[in-house]
């Protein structure tokens, strides 16, 4: 594997690509194949099984560069996993295809989200230093102002943005939908998506800018304030104000995300349904209410899922434009500032805190998902 | 919507042109009939928002060709009163770089970086939404809403953890497990790191997608002796396939656009856009002229792709393979 990846890196980068990705194709090509044969019956079959079980650990140890015997530990578990597979209730084979499916991504998860998500949960009852203090982390986390401040405010940009930038994703893709440049009016919602969180922060600069009174503004919203004859206003200074005009950036990016998606649902709602109704004479608002969205509802819980994470974790914008000043800290922000200073203790308390503000999110998705496989 | 050939038939050119001209014609009265549907309070309301959505981007695209002096003086929407048109910016931004590493060469990298940690998370996280949607299994629900749960772990607490592994490699008590990848200075760590962190909001994802198609489909290949893997690259991938790519655009932005990771774990001459521009424009970001025109640099390569990938997001999930 490193040799492999040694060699790789000394190509020229466009070279790398094609063979990485044809390397990548082969190795889920042989995967597929193996799940497909795996359930047949015949000695044959069950050779290959068996063969596969010690050779595939064995030979992903020896290629991740492992030691001998930790490699040979691999290939004993493989066979016991054999074993079990050609007793499962089942039948042969169909733990051995379970595997083949879900192997190489919890692998990878464990390896690189569970282990430090766990790793984390520890740290948040020890000190900076390493001793171990119980909730003091915690307790601080609730007593000071600024950070029951950082809260609050990741709070409010979570009950904000994925409603809004939703509502008008969805209202946006229900008015363009099937009228001349359809194309045309996607793209000019969705290029914020395509532009970077760093570039987006120094467009809005340009937005939110301020000068003196007695200067030519820069900044075209306090532009449009002295033309109506107003002062102009530092934006991002004034707390509470602050927090919204960020949370206007995170809206105006993610509305594209819920258009483009939302978009393809409502061309999966059936066109018989939408005429039926037409038939029966409801104007487009109640065909609206009553066809399209019960149409979407799948599709409009996983968007607003979707931007509610991105907004408790969101991070670079409030970095790259306050950077946490006047009261506009967020969690993410303040992880990163507590981790910098070396106290990874409060960092991870932090990070607990965000894990419970997202546990409803994940524990309606679940009752969503268990409501699903009732149905079917 | 094309006609129905089952077959393909050996037709010439003239016989292909007669059938597409019978197609227009017949799609031409469905098609006048859908523009007659939209009202005008839909269209106002829709060049609002675009006007509004549009109006940032092009401020940003206006003061990336003019010139530094009058950027930091007077709006852009004095164009015309204070007229002023160069070219500098990009020259300047695409001349721009480190000791190591030009723009250009970063752009290489960020396609040799975003092109393969694309493809890697898909496949792998479209075999598990497999798994989950359509093998039962004991554990199932809980262990699908645990690999959704990983979603919100902020990258920033996964970072450290990884490059350690990476770089000293996994020992237990002692024992050197894993030696590490020696990858430094090379993408391989990069496309890791993108893989493991976009696989949660995938599987979720493609999670939705697989489970809706419905059950006849499958059980009709279970019957004509297809198998898991059969059932998988020759019905399900090709029917998740608006799906797929819909998320495959998603996911080439996020990494195309990502700092953070780029700041860990490509360094040097591996370095993709956005951190040389982070670089040049310096951390206190007082030379906007030239993020400006860096900006716009870097958009290009999404929107191509975004225009590219278009015709996936086509009618309904399940066009053609069943009926309602």
């Amino acid at each position: 594997m490193s040799a492999f990846l040694a060699w790789i890196a000394q190509l020229p980068p466009l070279a790398q690509i094609p063979l990485v990705i044809i390397a990548f194709l082969i190795v889920v090509a042989l995967i597929l194949f193996f799940i497909e044969i795996a359930p047949r019956s015949g000695k044959l079959y069950t050779g290959i099984r068996f063969a596969v079980c010690i050779l595939a650990p064995l030979l992903v140890f020896l290629a991740l560069g492992s030691v001998a015997w930790a490699a040979a530990v691999a290939a004993v578990i493989g066979g016991v996993f054999f074993i079990l597979d050609y007793r499962s209730k089942e039948g042969g084979g169909y733990l051995f295809q379970l595997v083949g499916f879900l192997a190489p991504a919890i692998l990878l998860l464990a390896v690189g989200l569970i282990y430090p998500s766990i790793k984390t949960i520890f740290d948040s009852f020890y000190s900076g230093r390493g001793t171990y203090v119980g909730f003091n982390n915690f307790i601080w986390l609730f007593t000071q102002p600024s950070a029951v401040r950082t809260v609050i405010n990741t709070i409010v940009w979570v009950l904000f943005v994925p409603t809004l930038s939703t509502a008008f994703g969805l209202a946006y893709a229900v008015f363009i939908d099937k009228s001349r440049g359809e194309k045309f009016f996607k793209v000019l919602v969705f290029m914020p998506m395509a532009i970077s969180f760093v570039g987006a922060s120094i467009i809005w600069r340009f937005v939110y800018e301020i000068r003196p009174a007695d200067q030519p503004q820069i900044g075209l919203l306090n532009q449009l304030v002295v033309w109506f004859g107003g002062e102009p206003v530092s934006w991002l200074s004034n707390s509470p104000w602050n927090t919204f005009f960020l949370i206007v950036v995170l809206i105006w990016i993610q509305t594209g995300f819920a258009m483009v998606v939302l978009s393809a649902a409502i061309k999966g709602v059936p066109t018989e349904q939408i005429e039926a109704a037409e038939l029966d004479g409801t104007n487009a608002w109640q065909r609206f209410v009553n066809v399209t969205v019960p149409g979407i509802r799948p599709s409009l819980v996983v968007v607003l899922t979707t931007i509610s994470i991105a907004s408790l974790k969101v991070f670079d914008i409030v970095r790259t434009m306050t950077a946490g000043a006047n009261e506009t800290s967020v969690i993410a922000n303040e992880m990163y500032t507590q981790f910098k200073s070396f106290e990874s203790g409060r960092s991870a308390a932090f990070a607990v805190v965000l894990f419970l503000l997202v546990l409803p999110i994940v524990i309606y998705n679940a009752r969503q998902i268990k409501k699903q496989r009732e149905i079917r | 919507m094309s006609a129905v050939q089952p077959i393909d038939l050996p037709v010439d050119a003239e016989t292909r042109r007669q059938l597409r001209a019978g197609e227009a014609k017949v799609e031409a009265p469905v098609k006048r009939t859908k523009r007659r549907l939209t009202s005008r309070g839909a269209t106002i309301a829709s060049l609002i928002i675009a006007v509004l959505w549009t109006t940032p981007t092009l401020g940003l695209f206006i003061s990336s060709f003019r010139p530094a002096g009058l950027v930091t003086t007077t709006g852009w929407w004095t164009i015309f009163q204070n007229p002023g048109f160069t070219l500098d910016n990009y020259t300047d931004v695409l001349a721009a770089g480190n000791s190591t590493l030009n723009l250009a060469g970063s752009f290489i990298n960020s396609l040799a970086i975003t092109i393969p940690a694309t493809i890697f998370p898909l496949v792998f996280a479209s075999l598990a939404a497999y798994a989950f949607a359509w093998i039962d299994f004991r554990g199932k629900n809980w262990l699908f809403i645990g690999v959704f749960a990983l979603q919100v772990v902020p990258i920033q607490m996964a970072l450290v953890p990884l490059l350690s592994l990476f770089s000293r490699g996994f020992a237990i008590g002692g024992t050197q497990i894993f030696p590490g990848l020696n990858a430094g200075g090379s993408y391989a760590q990069v496309w890791i790191a993108h893989t493991i962190f976009a696989l949660p909001l995938a599987i979720f994802l493609l999670h939705n997608f697989i489970s809706e198609i419905p059950r006849e489909v499958i059980e009709a290949a279970r019957v004509d002796g297809a198998g898991q893997g059969q059932i998988f690259f020759r019905i399900v991938l090709p029917l998740t396939m608006p799906a797929i790519a819909s998320f495959a655009i998603f996911q080439f932005l996020w990494v195309w656009n990502d700092l953070l990771v780029a700041l860990i774990f490509a360094d040097g001459a591996v370095a993709p856009m956005t951190k040389l521009l982070a670089e040049i424009t310096g951390a206190r970001g007082q030379d906007w002229n030239l993020l400006t025109a860096g900006a716009f640099i870097s958009i290009l390569v999404p929107l191509i792709v975004f225009f590219a990938l278009q015709r996936f997001f086509v009618r309904g999930l399940l066009a053609g393979s069943t009926k309602g």
